[in-house]
């Protein structure tokens, strides 16, 4: 079944153990945005995210997914706090995993200030689990993508899964088309979209840490995979060695691709052969990065 | 938002459990399931963005309470402008999956 059209609901249930997703703050708790309602604006049971416990090969984790189809997969006060919550709960339950099914255009606008502490809010409760020893795993494949706090929120996971179908980025393409113009950057133009912030481009940068293809049953062996390895390479504590390290390459990077305006330049220098990208297959395109 | 609530006969439901379907999106809605207490009727609790179609609810709701046992069910509705033929496959679908073992 397709990741990429699947609601927030039937991505978990085909991701994890069959019954034993246990849902937090569920639907019939109407736990529904104040701002919307105060705006008349339609609302959502569950704010468009569903959060819980479940089990995945065995393993015990929490989970949260954004319903990208509800006003964006846009982050207000409640949708975050239960994801928040969800996170702080980590640091009790000790799950092998924290698996966020980012669906998101960030911040819901009609919000503002409250979306904003709620993304900033989870930042640092990603950040306290990861240093407490448990690996956030972030899953993008979904239409609404991963941008604007949610885009960060993706790169501080540990491994970050994405389909082709799936994007990261920081501002949306609309966002810089309306802010620096249509020569900027045309929002319009899916291909030129999909090249730059696409799970293939992200793949070959290394911000995605696995491309699979666009089905559930593949994110979910992506997902117990990365969670066997951590079991064998628990995270340990960056060193500042590590993390200036981790800051030169950065810089590197930022200059070997400062003249690219597409992610062809990024393919033409980490794959062995760059034809065709958007053609080929996840496993055709994962043996180029790996041959080079 | 336009919101309403409906009691309508209807033949007691055999167990279901709680069950939501859909998404709150253009064109779309979700239909939360849950118990109430009246065996033989079934409540609807409607919010929509579509001002002035009550009329076209009540006819859409009206036929689905009588074509499925839906009796001591309250029915809850967030919908952004779903078409009358929307609104019927929801209800099905989300009587389906709280019927489902």
């Amino acid at each position: 079944m397709s990741y990429f059209e699947a609601s927030a609901r039937t991505r978990i249930l085909g991701l994890v153990d069959a019954g034993t997703f246990q849902e937090f703050c569920p639907p019939e708790m109407r736990q529904t945005s104040p701002h919307l309602a105060r705006l008349d604006a339609p609302l959502s049971f569950d704010d468009g995210v569903a959060v819980g416990r479940a089990r995945l090969s065995g393993h015990r984790i929490l989970i949260a997914a954004q319903e990208g189809r509800f006003n964006g997969g846009s982050v207000g006060e409640v949708h975050g706090a239960k994801i928040r919550g969800l996170l702080d709960r980590a640091m009790t339950e000790r799950p092998s995993a924290v698996l966020l099914l980012i669906d998101s255009g960030g911040v819901r606008l009609h919000e503002a200030n409250a979306g904003l502490i709620a993304i900033s809010e989870i930042m640092r409760a990603l950040l306290r689990i990861q240093a407490a020893g448990i690996p956030a795993f972030a899953l993008v494949g979904g239409a609404s993508g991963a941008f604007g706090g949610m885009g960060i929120v993706t790169r501080l996971c540990n491994e970050v899964i994405m389909s082709e179908q799936g994007r990261l980025s920081l501002s949306g393409p609309e966002v810089i088309e309306t802010v620096k113009g249509v020569e900027e950057f045309d929002s319009k133009d899916r291909a030129l979209v999909w090249r730059v912030t696409g799970g293939k481009l992200r793949r070959a940068q290394g911000e995605a840490t696995r491309l699979v293809e666009d089905s559930i049953p593949a994110f979910r062996a992506a997902a117990k995979e990365l969670m066997e390895s951590h079991f064998l390479h628990p995270l340990a504590e960056k060193s500042l060695h590590d993390l200036l390290e981790d800051q030169e390459r950065l810089s590197e990077r930022s200059i070997e691709f400062s003249d690219a305006r597409d992610g062809q330049a990024v393919w033409d220098a980490r794959l062995s052969d760059s034809s065709r990208v958007p053609e080929i297959d996840c496993e055709e395109f994962n043996r180029r990065l790996l041959a080079k | 938002m336009e919101k309403f609530t409906l009691t309508l006969k209807s033949v007691p439901a055999e167990s279901l459990r709680t069950a939501l379907c859909g998404v709150v999106s253009s064109g779309n809605l979700e239909v939360l399931v849950e118990h109430h207490g009246v065996e033989d009727a079934c409540e609807i609790e409607v919010s929509t963005s579509a001002h002035g179609f009550r009329d076209i609810w009540e006819a859409v709701l009206n036929d689905f309470a009588r074509e499925h046992k839906a009796g001591g069910l309250r029915l809850s509705i967030n919908d952004a402008g779903a078409t009358p033929a929307v609104v019927s496959l929801r209800l099905s679908q989300a009587f389906e999956i709280a019927g489902a073992p």
